[in-house]
Parts: structure tokens; C-alpha cells; sequence
């Protein structure tokens, strides 16, 4: 054996002990979430929609105070200008300002789609958890009910609490339409929570845990909670679009937010009496807003479910 | 002796976020006409990566070749196109794995599977094709194979699973059989039973085998010649009596002591080997086994030892067959 | 000679409802363990013995039989009962990436137990304990902010191992602790689990399918086949005179890491697989495998009786 340097008998002494260490972690710690997020980061659709949602969500709040025009304020002798440097989207048909008032629109169809996410996220995650982690009977019988909750057509039930909340013809307060949009959309998001739970509640580790003496709550909240986020987190994006076009379909047949408060929807119903005078501006301007916002939320959601996905995981 | 396979200088890596990890480090081993070689190490070694770089089933990317060559009867693998492995896949070399139900397709019938790669490779007509494979099943000792033939995956036994996958390899009559882990996820009644069967196999047909393992006592029961891998390289390579008599890497030695035999006293105590193998994310820079050796020298830790080439067959890659090491060591009374 | 058990079982019994019928995992197995042993459990897959494990700590509602701990029928205690009865008994499971909560530090991992039961006063009290565990495993403070998947498997399992140790227990039922784990990483584990038991004065009952290992970790070893115990002895009695032709096959199956002694040993070779335990036909369960089996093998299930002194068979033949 040959060495290409000059070897030293000392060389050959034993090595320190401390000099050793076969223990040590050599790879830099990743922890989940940054994980994800780097996994997230790389998909440019993905981004491009956060950064969309990012900047709506801004102008939300500033672009309304723009140009110096509120949504309620109507001037009669500017009614159905078209595009200018003054009214940067036009007026309406009461001469309101079109920018302001797409602004404070996607405000509220925000609103509601966070809203009504959140609250199938809080009712789902609370339904499905119980049902996974009870037994076979109570499981049972609590699927069923949502099950006959689910099959309950929502457009139905959404137009019935219209009807009785609303003040005639004026459209629905805030509350109305939130809690009408999620009176059944929880419904897939519980079934969901339930599947993860029961899978989750036969791996080894809550097993582990209940070996410890852990009870079924302690279970659920550390362990098949955490361990089903990253799916939930997926629903709650994809729910947000869902929640927004049953908003704005409401609006668009008139069932939407009360006047003069405007969601896209309801901006999108009054525009199409302009469509047939040349006015298609007033129509086409909500609608790509609310494509944009679907598309943003709904490329998000994918590149979430493709940066979770365990499979692609190393 | 001549040589089917010839594994010259081979680096493997695989391409990560955190940067390359060098799975297999340049590895040079031969398999001789009808021997059994077997690859021993611990899992991560490198020795399943090793396996499919020959048959190139490897995912690239991420992995790729750094690096050397496969010969096979003299010819690069690595220069082979992947229409022309396709041709040598399962054909003159074929790969059992340690899970039948990962390589059967579980949609359709065992006995297709067989006939078609007999249909492709040795372009027999299917009548033929047919008898050949009832044949293979009977050869294999799958009882009633004339019925057997007309069932699924899903309706054998873990055992006779890979009695089908060990028919399914060896209808073309390879010259070659990689063996990767093949008994590891049996029961050993049944471990038994097809390592009986390989042994059966080969006297009959004379192929040659490389036999992946962690079980050293399979690879007394089978082998002709060990290689011994860790972290990427091959540490000792030797004829198995001489790994089993008088092993010279440290690892080897530390390795068969931290096997419990049957034929031992319970009161002697294991010899395990503390801590765990170096991430191939950085490999060290002088012998592999430093940090988990107890007869590691200052020498060690950051020139990496060449091979002892004073024996033809029985070689390791070790500072402790270093002259003065052993001059040393007599001097502190300390015998290797 | 010996003291009173620590734990003693009778006539467990696991049934499963599947698809055509009963799966009979564990259908009536009876076993002794004394303080401060190692008791053995083997077979091959699907004999039951993880059921079993899994039985006894009452992660599976046991369908028939009891189980006496320090005097007392763990069978028959209330849920909230049997939640503070778990201090004493735990559990170290088979596979080490399975059984860690990839979402949890090491830190959390180990301490969980504590927070379960509320076994500390304070957060620094919580860490020092951690880090004590931690040590008595081989690992450091180092380790404790990490997460489950950035350390190797052997390491995983001391991790499961020390939270295994938390709460003090007396008995610890390792479910195939090793089976997933490297050769030369299986001994640093079995040796670890060997000092700990000498340090802590614990009490195994060890399941495994690897023959050698359970030998040489075990005082008394249990043989199991398709839900019965076919034979149990003190271990040097068992591999030096194995009486139940299973056990014998069984032993004989193993290769032995010796080139010498393997290539010129006379082995016994089973035919065929191990049979389906749903709804199992009376009679032996061993007779279709078995060479010795007579007519009286197929009619009769054999009793498990102690055939010499501490050496429990069920076979007709012996």
C-alpha cells in the first residue's frame, strides 16, 4: 500500500475517543413547514396565484381609496361613462364610481370566501374528528346525518333564508349569506377530517400514545390533528374560491348583499342590464375579478396539495 | 475462472435538495461463470443501489453514474441503450426482489407473465411459450402449476409468490440472477425452502448469482465469494470461509460478532458496533468506519486506506494491514 | 425455586370479525412471567404474537381470558382504571418510523408520557428529565430539538425506547423491536435494552420472529403457532432439546452464520405455508405441516401441559 504523503509512525497511534462521533446529525434540521414552503416556492403557478391573492387583497383595502370616490356616492350627470382617466372602470347606471366599487366588491367576496372556508374548517374539522375517533356506532349515525345534510340542494336553502332574512327585493346582509353558504358546504370537509382520523387513529404512534394512557382527546389534538393539516390546509384554500363563485352566482340572480354594498357578484348582476346599450364594460369587469380570484385561490391550492404530498417527499 | 459480470470503479449519486449524495463510491467486484457472490452491509450501504445500476432501474434522474463501468461478457452496460437493456433485462440477467407483489402486475394472470417476457426474448410461439412456463412452475415446486398458471398474484402464498417470481426470472435462462433480498420478507420455514430452491436452481441451469443480503447466515449457507460493503464501498472482499474464518476489516469482525448464533452461550455479551453509519450527503474524507471503529488510528480519520493487495482472493481496504501499523501493534502487544 | 409472577395469563383469547367468518389470532394462550425475566414470545408471521402483545397491554379489548398484574385482572378495569394502570406497563413497537409522530421534536416524543400524566412540576424539570432519557439511551441534549426523520433507524428506536422509560414502568412488552433494524444496529439495541433491564430491574416480554436473538435475550421462551403456544421452556433447555416437531423445523430453519457448521447440517424442511387462522378446524393446528402427525392430531386441539419440569408442550405424540 502506498500513500502519496510521507507517513509518520505517530500516524498509527489510536485515535481519541473525542475525536469520533458517530452520532452526530450531519444534515442541516428542515422542519415541516419550511419544507412545504420550499417545495411551494418552486412551483411558479402556485406562486404567481399567492402573489395575485397578495396584491387583491391589498387593493382591497387601498385601491378603494384611490382615486377619491366612495361606493355609495352617485353622480347623475356621469351615468354610464365609459372607462377614463377620472372613473378608471367607468360608472354605473347611477352614476357610481366602477373602480371604488370594485374594490370594496372584492373586499367582500373575500370576506365571504374566507368567512364561509373558516367556518367549514371549524365545523368540519369539530364533526369529522368526533365521528373518526368514536366508535363505529356513534360514527355511524353522525355520517348519515351529514349525509342528509349534504344532499339538501344548497341553492335551495340558500334562497328560502334569502327570502326570510332579507328585506323584500333588497338582498341579503352579510350574515345571512355566510351562514347560508356554509349550511352545507362543511359537510365534505367533515368527511374528510373523519377518513385522515380513522387512518391515523391505527398508526403506530397515537397506538404508542394510547399505550401511554393517553385518552381519545389527547390523541386527536397531538397527533391526528397535526398529521392531517396539511390536507386541510388544501381544502380551506380550494373551499375559499368555491365559497366566492356561490357568492357571486347569488348576486348575479339578485340574491346577493344588499345595496348599496356590492360583493362581484351583485356588480356582476347589475352590469348585465348595460351589456345590451354598449355598456359590457360594467359586466366584464367584475367577472375577471372573480376569475382572477378563482384562478389564484385554485392554482394555490394545487401547488399546496403537490408541496404536501408525501409521496413527493424525501 | 472467467468472469460474467466485471463491476469496474462504479460511483453512483443521487441528486438532492441538499446537494449530491454519493450512494455508491467507486466499487470493483467480479462475478465468476455459475459462482454465488453475496453483497453483505447494512441497509443504506449501497448494495441495493449497486443492484439496480447493473439492471438500470435506477430513477434518473435523481440518480446518476459518476462514473466507471458494468461489464457484462466484456461489454459496457453503461454505454447500452435503453432499448438494447431492455433486451438484456430478464433475459440474460434477472433481478428477484424482496417483495414478489411489487414485480408481479397483481391485474393479470401469473401464467401471462411468465409467457410473455418468454414470447419476447426467445421469440417462441405462445403454445410453447406456455408449456415452458407450467414447466418453470413445476420447477420451482409450485404444486398443480397447469392450474396455477390461470390464477393471480393475489391468490398465492407469500412463499409460493416468490417461487413464481423466481420461475419468472429464470425463464429465459439468465446468465446472470441478482438476488436482492429475496428470503427477507418470508418466514424462515419458508426462507428455508426457496434458498433450497435457488441452490437447486443453479446446479441445474448454472447461472451465476449475486445474492443481496443483510443475513450473514444466508450468506454462509449460499455464497462462494463475499463482498462486504459499508457506506458506499467495499471494505473486504475474500472467499466466504476466509470472511468467515478470519475476517480482516475491523467492520467484518465487528459485524459477525454482533450476529447472536444459536451455537452460542447466552452469558457472552453482543458486540455491537455504537453509533450509525456517515450520511453519503458528506461522505467523510478518510475511512468510512472511523467514527464507529475501536481500532481506528490518527491515521484513520482523514486519509482514506487503499486495498491490501497481498492475497489474491482475500482483500480489504484497512490502515491496519499498513507495515507499520502492524509493527506498531506488536510493539504494544496488541495482536490483530 | 421461582417467585410469584408478575404477571400471569390465562386462556387469552383474540378473535377478529372478517369477511367469512372468525379470525382467530389468538385463541387461548396461557404464560407466566417472573419479576425481572425476559420472557420470549416467537413464530412466524400471522401466528398471533403481536396480537397477543398487543392484547395483554389491552390495545385490543381481549375477547376471552385474564390477566393478572400485581394481583390485579387488568381485563377487567374500568377505562380511566386501566389509563393510570398503563404507568406501569409499556410498549416498544416494531417499527421505529411508524411509531414516532413525524410532527413532534424528540424532546416531545419522549416527554409525552409526562404530559399525559402530569408527571412534572415545571417546564425545566420537564427538559432535564427529557435530556436524562435521552442519555440513558446513548443520545444527547443535542438530539432534543430534532424531529423523528433525520435520525437513522437504530437511533429511532432508542428514542422509542426512552419514552418507553418515562414513566418508570416495571413491564415493558417489546413488539419486534428489532426486526426493522440493521444487523450490527439490532445488537446495539438488544444490548441496551440488556443494561437497562440490569440498571432498572424491568421485565421484557420480547416478540419476535428471529430465533437467535430471542435465545439469547430471553430466560424463558414461548413458542407460538397460528394462535397457540406450541411449546415453552427455559431458553438452553428449548434450543438444546426442543421437544414439538414445530420447534424443531422451526430451529433448524435458521441459518447459522458459519460456513462449516451450515452447509453440513441436517435440515428438517417444512412443506408448505402456514394455514389461514379464519375459522381454523379442530384438531392440531400444526398437522398439515407436521410429519409425525397420527389420526388423533386431526380430531383433538393438544392440551399445553408441562410434559418435564418448566417445559410446556401441547402434542399428542410426546
Amino acid at each position: 500500500m502506498k500513500a502519496g504523503f510521507d507517513i509518520s509512525p505517530e500516524l498509527f497511534d489510536a485515535a481519541a475517543k473525542e475525536d469520533k462521533n458517530a452520532e452526530k446529525i450531519r444534515r442541516p434540521s428542515i422542519r415541516y413547514w419550511p419544507d412545504v414552503w420550499r417545495r411551494l416556492k418552486m412551483n411558479k403557478l402556485a406562486m404567481t396565484g399567492l402573489l395575485l391573492i397578495c396584491i387583491l387583497g391589498v387593493m382591497s383595502f387601498v385601491g378603494t381609496k384611490l382615486n377619491g370616490f366612495t361606493y355609495f356616492e352617485q353622480n347623475y350627470s356621469l351615468i354610464n361613462s365609459h372607462p377614463d382617466s377620472v372613473h378608471w372602470f367607468g360608472t354605473d347606471e347611477l352614476g357610481r364610481d366602477l373602480f371604488t366599487r370594485t374594490w370594496f366588491g372584492v373586499r367582500y367576496s373575500l370576506f365571504i370566501g374566507i368567512m364561509a372556508a373558516f367556518i367549514d374548517f371549524f365545523i368540519g374539522v369539530l364533526y369529522g374528528g368526533i365521528a373518526g375517533i368514536s366508535g363505529r356506532r356513534i360514527d355511524s349515525v353522525m355520517m348519515r346525518i351529514a349525509e342528509v345534510i349534504y344532499s339538501i340542494p344548497y341553492l335551495l336553502v340558500v334562497i328560502l333564508i334569502s327570502v326570510v332574512f332579507s328585506q323584500a327585493g333588497q338582498g341579503s346582509s352579510m350574515f345571512v349569506l355566510i351562514f347560508s353558504l356554509s349550511l352545507t358546504s362543511w359537510v365534505p370537509m367533515a368527511i374528510l377530517v373523519r377518513g385522515q382520523v380513522l387512518q391515523l387513529k391505527e398508526s403506530e404512534y397515537s397506538l404508542a400514545s394510547e399505550s401511554l394512557g393517553a385518552d381519545k382527546g389527547w390523541i386527536l389534538k397531538k397527533h391526528i390533528i397535526p398529521n392531517t393539516l396539511g390536507p386541510i390546509l388544501v381544502n380551506v384554500t380550494l373551499e375559499i374560491p368555491r365559497a366566492i363563485f356561490a357568492e357571486a352566482t347569488l348576486g348575479f340572480i339578485g340574491l346577493g348583499l344588499q345595496a348599496p354594498k356590492s360583493s362581484l357578484g351583485t356588480l356582476a348582476n347589475s352590469g348585465l342590464a348595460g351589456l345590451p346599450v354598449g355598456n359590457s364594460y360594467q359586466l366584464f369587469i367584475p367577472a375577471i375579478f372573480i376569475s382572477l380570484i378563482m384562478f389564484a385561490f385554485n392554482v394555490l391550492g394545487d401547488g399546496l396539495r403537490d408541496a404536501l404530498d408525501p409521496r413527493l417527499r424525501k | 475462472m472467467e468472469n460474467v459480470l466485471e463491476v469496474k470503479n462504479l460511483q453512483i449519486s443521487f441528486k438532492t435538495f441538499f446537494g449530491e449524495v454519493e450512494a455508491v463510491r467507486g466499487i470493483t467486484f467480479s462475478v465468476g461463470k455459475k459462482e454465488t457472490v453475496a453483497i453483505v452491509g447494512e441497509s443504506g450501504c449501497g448494495k441495493s443501489v449497486t443492484a439496480g445500476g447493473i439492471m438500470q432501474l435506477l430513477p434518473m434522474p435523481p440518480a446518476f453514474f459518476k462514473g466507471g463501468e458494468i461489464l457484462f461478457n466484456g461489454e459496457n452496460l453503461l454505454e447500452k441503450s435503453e432499448k438494447q437493456m431492455q433486451g438484456i433485462r430478464g433475459n440474460k440477467i434477472s433481478m428477484v426482489f424482496q417483495d414478489p407483489m411489487t414485480s408481479l402486475n397483481p391485474t393479470m394472470k401469473i401464467g401471462y407473465q411468465i409467457v410473455e417476457g418468454l414470447m419476447k426474448h426467445n421469440k417462441m410461439s405462445r403454445e410453447a411459450a406456455i408449456k415452458k412456463s407450467v414447466e418453470m412452475l413445476e420447477l420451482v415446486a409450485v404444486p398443480q402449476p397447469e392450474k396455477r398458471i390461470n390464477q393471480y398474484p393475489h391468490e398465492f402464498s407469500g412463499g409460493m409468490r416468490q417461487r413464481v417470481m423466481i420461475a419468472l426470472a429464470m425463464a429465459c435462462n439468465p446468465q446472470l440472477l441478482i438476488a436482492d433480498e429475496p428470503t427477507t420478507a418470508l418466514d424462515v420455514t419458508v426462507q428455508a425452502q426457496i434458498l433450497e430452491l435457488m441452490k437447486k436452481l443453479q446446479n441445474q441451469l448454472g447461472m451465476s448469482i449475486i445474492l443481496i443480503t443483510h443475513d450473514l447466515g444466508i450468506v454462509a449457507d449460499m455464497s462462494d465469494r463475499v463482498v462486504v460493503m459499508y457506506a458506499g464501498q467495499i471494505l473486504e472482499v475474500g472467499l466466504t470461509h476466509e470472511i468467515f474464518a478470519s475476517p480482516k476489516h475491523p467492520y467484518t469482525r465487528k459485524l459477525l460478532a454482533s450476529v447472536p448464533r444459536l451455537d452460542m452461550n447466552r452469558e457472552e455479551r453482543l458486540h455491537s458496533i455504537e453509533g450509525t453509519p456517515p450520511d453519503l450527503y458528506a461522505p467523510p474524507k478518510g475511512c468510512s468506519f472511523y467514527d464507529r471503529c475501536s481500532e481506528a488510528m490518527k491515521i484513520c480519520k482523514d486519509n482514506m486506506p487503499g486495498f491490501d493487495e497481498r492475497s489474491r482472493t482475500h482483500q480489504s481496504r484497512c490502515w491496519l494491514n499498513h507495515p507499520m501499523a502492524q509493527k506498531r501493534n506488536s510493539m504494544n502487544g496488541r495482536g490483530i | 425455586m421461582m417467585a410469584e409472577p408478575l404477571i400471569s395469563a390465562r386462556n387469552i383469547k383474540k378473535y377478529f370479525d372478517v369477511a367469512g367468518g372468525k379470525l382467530k389470532a389468538v385463541d387461548g394462550i396461557s404464560f407466566d412471567i417472573y419479576p425481572k425475566e425476559t420472557f420470549g414470545l416467537v413464530g412466524e408471521s400471522g401466528c398471533g404474537k403481536s396480537t397477543a402483545g398487543r392484547t395483554i397491554v389491552r390495545l385490543y379489548e381481549p375477547t376471552d381470558g385474564e390477566l393478572i398484574f400485581n394481583g390485579i385482572n387488568i381485563f377487567k378495569l374500568s377505562r380511566k382504571e386501566m389509563q393510570e394502570a398503563r404507568r406501569d406497563f409499556q410498549m416498544i413497537f416494531q417499527d421505529p418510523y411508524a411509531s414516532l409522530n413525524p410532527r413532534m421534536t424528540v424532546e416531545d416524543i419522549v416527554a409525552e408520557p409526562l404530559d399525559i400524566h402530569h408527571a412534572y412540576k415545571n417546564k425545566s424539570e420537564r427538559s432535564d428529565r427529557v435530556i436524562e432519557l435521552l442519555r440513558l439511551v446513548g443520545l444527547n441534549e443535542e438530539h432534543a430539538m430534532r424531529f423523528p426523520h433525520e435520525f437513522s433507524g437504530g437511533q429511532r428506536q432508542r428514542i422509542g425506547i426512552a419514552r418507553a422509560l418515562a414513566l418508570k414502568p416495571k413491564f415493558i412488552i417489546c413488539d419486534e423491536p428489532i426486526s426493522a433494524l440493521d444487523v450490527s444496529i439490532q445488537a446495539q439495541v438488544v444490548n441496551l435494552l440488556k443494561e437497562l433491564q440490569e440498571e432498572l430491574g424491568l421485565t421484557y416480554m420480547f416478540i419476535a420472529h428471529d430465533l437467535s436473538m430471542v435465545r439469547y435475550i430471553s430466560d424463558r421462551v414461548g413458542v407460538m403457532y397460528l394462535g397457540h403456544l406450541m411449546e415453552l421452556a427455559k431458553s438452553d433447555e428449548l434450543y438444546s432439546n426442543p421437544v414439538h416437531p414445530y420447534t424443531r423445523a422451526l430451529l433448524s430453519a435458521i441459518p447459522i452464520p458459519n460456513p462449516d457448521i451450515q452447509r453440513n447440517r441436517k435440515r428438517i424442511m417444512l412443506e408448505g405455508d402456514v394455514p389461514s387462522p379464519i375459522n381454523p378446524r379442530e384438531g392440531c393446528t400444526f398437522v398439515d405441516r407436521c410429519q409425525y402427525a397420527v389420526e388423533r392430531c386431526r380430531q383433538e386441539t393438544p392440551l399445553f401441559e408441562e410434559k418435564s419440569a418448566e417445559h410446556f408442550v401441547a402434542c399428542h405424540i410426546v
